[in-house]
């Protein structure tokens, strides 16, 4: 069974840390990737860029363009994709066809800042 | 405590701190109980914390703890009478803030954060004393910090905050919720002051711009906190995106011996690839409003342009002239002419001819002795020192536009 594990964290603590502390942490979390890696369980990793840089699209007639990120509580996160975009625009081309093949609900749009790939999974 | 507790801590404060003093600031209206009652909260975290764990908005909690000292204190002055230990009058046994924090009305908080921001840019206060105020009160850096990067005296330092606080306690800050319009001021005069806190840092050269490279980390934290809190402001994505698209190059701008690296000769690698992501997302998102204003503009295409070319070297640059040019509208500033005439120059030099136009160079050699004379004038007559304030006068901006930043000569050219 392949499991999805998304990690939430206050944002504004994260982005508080040092560049020397997010480095730190991200030695640590590179260890524990590593024996992932290793037992052949590590799927693609990624880490998005802050929320400033999010957009949001409600999937309605017409698709409406938010600038932020998510912020209800009435829905709840049921998949993602990884797309690789030219910029903004692209990315909300992409998912406003996503919305067209699958009216309601909302996509958050948000860069990644840190993809890897990941290993054999299929 | 061992020291990953401690660090989890002062990270937890730092974070906390723009929202809870700005919230103090709301209760007490005056800079100085607020700044003790936030100190006195950050003890009794240091306290409390490691043994019950972190609460789960430690802003909220501050403010409460904050505010009970400091009502206690209050009233300890005025009954001249001794109070009950702390230690009783507030437990620290179980988490009984955490409770109560939970109820704390968090509506206010965006017009808190902006109030305690929009106090540091006083239009009396100078240029430096805005940027050591804010940096002292909003970002919570020690005196010692902030004179270091400023190369002055830790006294002197002192000093000026001092100065500062008490022409803002002077002033009398208005506490009543802003209008929409209010609410727009004060973003356009923050995010100037923003933009002065990076300047600082970003216009240092040689040995003190590794002193200095705090001031743009810390510009480009309140940046983002920013635009968390006013989301749809395409000035405050520029504002961002202008800062992570510069502060991008940092490790690559200056030479061993600390001379500047021109742009061009620049080893891209060396630039910080998630911070241009994130920078050209920003400008992505502000182009999408498609108003023109000040921080989305100045050379923004041909940062976004360089920087999306890290592995290209021709620039070509076309857009970002057309850009430069309505930036001479939108902020006319012999530095924008001046950038321009740059840009225009190497886009004709790769359109084929082998020397950068003769007219536009001529332009831009005309206006290098204005600029130098610019940057060599005392601090309080030069143009990009001058607090924003002042430029009101000349310069009416739209109530939801910020208004004119003051530009850096290096930002386009290195």
């Amino acid at each position: 069974m392949l499991y999805a594990i998304l990690c939430y964290h206050d944002e504004d603590f994260v982005a508080s840390w040092s560049k020397d502390q997010d480095e730190a942490v991200m030695k640590k979390l590179a260890v524990v990737q590593e024996k992932l890696t290793q037992q052949g369980r590590l799927g693609p990793v990624a880490r998005l860029l802050p929320t400033t840089a999010a957009a949001t699209l409600r999937k309605e007639d017409p698709p409406l363009v938010l600038d932020g990120p998510y912020a209800e509580t009435k829905e709840q996160l049921l998949g993602f994709y990884i797309v690789d975009c030219k910029n903004l625009d692209d990315a909300l081309d992409v998912a406003r066809d996503l919305g067209a093949a699958n009216p309601g609900g909302a996509c958050e749009v948000r860069p990644v800042g840190v993809f890897r790939p990941g290993g054999n999974l299929t | 405590m061992s020291e990953a507790d401690t660090a989890w801590i002062e990270t937890a404060l730092t974070s906390a701190r723009p929202q809870a003093v700005g919230a103090l600031l709301r209760y007490f209206r005056d800079l100085d109980t607020a700044e003790e009652a936030f100190q006195n909260a950050c003890l009794r975290a240091l306290k409390t914390w490691p043994q019950n764990g972190p609460p789960r908005d430690p802003a909220a909690w501050l403010i409460m703890v904050g505010r009970n000292v400091a009502i206690d204190e209050v009233r300890r002055a005025r009954k001249q009478q001794p109070l009950p230990e702390d230690d009783q009058a507030i437990s620290d046994l179980d988490d009984a803030e955490g409770a109560l924090a939970e109820r704390l009305d968090g509506s206010h908080y965006r017009d808190d954060i902006l109030r305690l921001m929009f106090i540091c840019c006083h239009p009396q206060l100078p240029a430096t004393q805005q940027i050591a105020l804010a940096l002292r009160i909003v970002s919570g850096l020690t005196v010692k910090q902030i004179a270091r990067a400023f190369l002055v005296s830790d006294a002197a330092m002192e000093q000026r905050i001092t100065r500062a606080k008490a022409k803002v306690a002077d002033a009398g800050v208005p506490f009543e919720a802003p209008g929409p319009v209010e609410r727009a001021e004060r973003l356009a005069g923050v995010a100037a002051m923003i933009y002065l806190i990076f300047n600082e840092g970003y216009s240092a050269s040689g040995d003190t711009a590794e002193l200095r490279k705090p001031l743009c980390e810390e510009a480009i934290r309140l940046a983002r906190l920013l635009l968390r809190l006013f989301q749809s402001e395409p000035e405050i994505m520029g504002l961002a995106a202008l800062f992570l698209l510069q502060h991008a190059r940092s490790n690559a701008r200056f030479a061993e011996d600390g001379t500047l690296i021109l742009l061009d000769d620049q080893d891209r690698s060396l630039w910080n690839g998630t911070m241009i992501a994130e920078g050209l997302a920003l400008i992505d998102k502000a182009m999408r409003h498609r108003r023109s204003g000040p921080y989305p503009d100045p050379g923004g295409h041909r940062r976004a342009a360089c920087a999306r070319r890290r592995r290209r070297r021709k620039p070509t640059g076309r857009r970002s002239t057309c850009s430069m040019a309505r930036s001479e509208v939108v902020q006319p500033s012999p530095v924008v002419t001046l950038n321009r005439a740059v840009a225009v120059s190497k886009v004709r030099a790769t359109a084929g001819r082998a020397r950068p136009d003769r007219a536009a160079g001529a332009e831009a050699c005309q206006l290098l002795p204005f600029l130098r004379r610019a940057r060599r004038l005392p601090d309080a007559a030069r143009p990009q020192r001058r607090s924003p304030h002042r430029l009101r006068p000349r310069h009416r901006a739209s109530p939801t536009r910020p208004r004119r930043p003051p530009t850096s000569a290096c930002i386009s050219i290195a």
